[in-house]
């Protein structure tokens, strides 16, 4: 029997709608007793958590670990430790791999790297059509049984508007979300940024907002057509919020989720061409970052994410428009969650928690996200209130892209357990 | 550190007073050109590389003269390459150039802050040639000296920019150099080559042409890249001279003498009618004259040189 016992933290459960000082006993990688005073058992290693919050492991539904393929730039195994050291417990890494993740073989490597790095559990997403190329239907069937959680072609929209039909239908087999990265590729084609004030002044072409907006109106039309359930990547503008809120209130199965730095930062971080402030959807106005929040609070938007996406030093340092799109996410988002949502009153510590652990479970069927007896022993200790500089170079990641180099944050993981085991520990 | 600081990469950002400065040097630089032997010894013993990733023989012969005028040494280095090689390319060739401790980098990109990219990795002053679709800023002091000639001054005339606002670097240097000098400005074209937020810029929007031309003191007439046709932006090139072409017949039905210019090469017939380049209010050559004379004056106060404006004029022992 292995036990540890996370002693005095503020538990903060919003499964279990708990929100109390006390203990957790995690035996043998379950939680075996949540709340309360909890003796330890004989041998038990004791957490003392005085002081910090206790939630159910953080899961992250969408991050990109660029293996198999681009081993240089992220693996499974730094990805999966950069996502412990930011405080998840579990992600979903998106299938945009070479070769593309679109198989029972590759989804099974994938899974297994992860298990043999020890670190925070990956379950693989499969892709929606055969090497994402938007043509053929992937085997769902034996992806699923490989351990496939959910379908995308994130990196790019499924285009063909039949195909995500199909794919909304053939999922119902499986209870498994198809995950649209929304974008009319006709409409983006070319843009390097929102297109606004600010690519008018920087001379680069703009990616408008209804380039979002029209593939997230047509997939909760097919929702509603198909009954399947859609999941929307990375909302990044005011629309969409609007169209997924009127998707929800018709009743059709929609959800979606919002990155840490649509919800942070706006357009004006690309001044100076600074490739680390570009990504696809790009940053966008602060009305847009208003009506995000806005959607989060009211549940309109289900989770926070990081679209995790490591990218080479020498692949950003080069013209902006040429510049590869993403950053990397993972060690940054609970900090920047606590900053912008947190400690500005918009969201209070359970709905962020719901939104990076509890809902995220729920929505997308995988297991924790809970510290109810019996679940998985993922348990994320966190200092809400503890200020840090960002410092790149301390990242577990590879990947160095991040927006906020240098930025001041407030709240921090200090202790991330996974299967009882503490795998992350801020001394 | 000179007035203009150490690079110039846009005119967004100077302030009246640099501008002016820069035209003001100008003015008596244009003189050098008159003489017999053409050369000043400002800038003797620098080494000036033009580096042109993007073919431009027009500014590139501008700037050489404006170089050789100076008594700069001159390097021409025309770089091309794939748009996938051309990220490592600029990294790599802005390494080289500072390790071969050269004064001054003269920069023409397709990419939308190259310059900028250029200035922040190396000691050397840079001049920005034309960046993408960014800006142009030589392009845009010779426009507003040329204007500055014809008027006094421009605090409260009207000028319009007409064409394809939406791809053109000189539109973006003409408007903040324009606004500065206390210049109206306006664009005009269709709304496939304006961008979206252009109103925010603080210039009025003209649809038609025949508005811009009743309303402007000036018209700036931007070339329109054949491209922008196959690209979709227009449907041809015969319906953008019958829409938007800047003709005779519809100057005649203008208010008062409009002053054209165009930075060139132009599309005779396209975006401006031959009898109208040609004509009695044209002064795109003025234009090409005054580009050298804008070139030396950026050249000259880059350098950070305390020789007097008279010393530079009167050119001293070459
Ligand atoms: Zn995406
Ligand atoms: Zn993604």
């Amino acid at each position: 029997m292995s036990a540890l016992l996370v002693k005095g933290g503020r538990i903060v459960d919003p499964s279990q709608n708990l929100d109390a000082v006390g203990d957790v006993l995690l035996v043998d990688g379950i939680v075996a007793q949540c709340g309360g005073t909890i003796a330890a058992p004989a041998g038990a290693q004791v957490y003392d958590a005085t002081g910090l919050v206790v939630t159910p492991g953080l899961i992250d539904v969408h991050v990109h670990l660029r293996e198999p393929g681009r081993e240089d730039v992220e693996t499974v195994a730094t990805g999966a430790h950069a996502a412990v050291a930011g405080g998840f417990t579990a992600v979903c890494a998106m299938p945009n791999t070479k070769p593309v993740t679109d198989n029972q073989a590759t989804v099974g490597f994938v899974k297994r790297q992860g298990e043999a790095a020890g670190f925070a559990r990956v379950y693989p997403i499969g892709a929606i059509s055969v090497g994402q190329q938007g043509e053929t239907l992937a085997e769902f069937g034996e992806m699923v049984a490989a351990g496939a959680v959910a379908f995308s072609d994130d990196g790019k929209p499924v285009e063909n508007t039949q195909l995500m039909r199909t794919a909304m239908e053939y999922a119902l087999t499986f209870n498994v979300p198809i995950v649209e990265h929304c974008e009319v590729m006709s409409l983006a084609h070319g843009g390097s940024m929102n297109e606004g004030i600010v690519s008018a002044r920087l001379g680069l072409k703009g990616i408008p907002a209804e380039a979002e907006e029209i593939d997230v109106a047509r997939c909760i039309l097919l929702a509603k057509r198909t009954g399947g359930h859609v999941h929307l990547c990375h909302l990044s503008t005011k629309g969409s919020v609007d169209l997924v809120r009127w998707g929800k209130a018709q009743g059709i199965n929609v959800t979606s989720e919002v990155c840490s730095h649509h919800i942070s930062l706006t357009e004006e971080a690309v001044e100076g061409y600074n490739t680390n402030a570009k990504m696809n959807p790009p940053l966008r106005t602060a009305a847009d970052v208003e009506a995000l929040q806005q959607g989060l609070k009211d549940g309109t938007i289900d989770l926070l994410v990081t679209d995790h996406a490591p990218h080479h030093y020498d692949e950003k340092e080069r013209e902006f428009a040429d510049a590869p799109n993403g950053i990397v996410g993972l060690e940054t988002a609970l900090g920047v969650n606590i900053t912008y949502l947190v400690e500005t009153g918009i969201l209070t510590l359970n709905e962020m928690v719901n939104r990076m652990s509890c809902l995220a479970a729920k929505i997308w069927h995988l297991p924790g996200g809970t510290l109810a007896k019996g679940s998985l022993g993922d348990v994320t200790v966190f200092d809400p209130k503890k200020r840090w500089v960002v410092d790149p170079k301390q990242f577990k990641s590879k990947g160095r892209n991040t927006p906020y180099g240098g930025h001041t944050l407030t709240g921090q993981a200090i202790c991330t357990i996974v299967g009882g085991k503490i795998v992350h520990q801020v001394s | 550190m000179s007035l203009l600081g150490k690079d110039l990469v846009g005119l967004a950002g100077l302030s009246r007073e640099q501008i002016t400065t820069i035209l003001d040097v100008a003015e008596p630089l244009r003189e050098v050109s008159e003489r017999a032997i053409k050369k000043v010894p400002t800038l003797r013993g620098m080494t000036v590389v033009n580096l042109f990733f993007e073919a431009s023989t027009r500014t590139r012969i501008s700037f050489e003269f404006a170089e050789k005028r100076m008594s700069a040494d001159t390097v021409n280095v025309a770089a091309s390459g794939s748009s996938v090689s051309k990220g490592e390319t600029l990294v790599d060739t802005a390494r080289n150039l500072e390790a071969m401790r050269i004064d001054m980098v003269v920069i023409r990109h397709a990419s939308s802050g190259a310059a900028r990219f250029l200035a922040e990795r190396i000691e050397s002053n840079v001049i920005n040639a034309g960046d993408g679709t960014h800006e142009h800023p030589t392009q845009g002091l010779l426009d507003l000296l040329t204007l500055r000639q014809r008027f006094g001054t421009l605090e409260g005339k009207r000028i319009c920019i007409c064409g394809d606002v939406l791809h053109s670097r000189v539109a973006r240097s003409n408007i903040w150099g324009l606004k500065s000098l206390g210049a109206d400005v306006a664009v005009c074209g269709p709304r496939s080559l304006l961008p979206n937020a252009i109103g925010e810029m603080g210039v009025q929007v003209f649809s038609r042409i025949e508005q811009a031309i009743e309303w402007a003191d000036a018209l700036n007439v931007l070339r329109l890249q054949l491209e922008r046709m196959q690209a979709g932006y227009i449907p041809s090139l015969r319906e953008y001279n019958r829409v938007f072409g800047v003709t005779r017949a519809r100057l005649e039905r203008a208010p008062r003498d409009i002053l054209i210019l165009h930075p060139g090469p132009m599309n005779r017939g396209v975006e401006i009618d031959s009898d109208v380049a040609d004509g009695p209010h044209s002064v795109i050559l003025d234009q090409v004259t005054n580009g050298v004379a804008v070139r030396m004056a950026v050249l000259y106060l880059l350098a950070g040189q305390k020789a007097s404006l008279a010393d530079v004029a009167k050119g001293g022992a070459a």
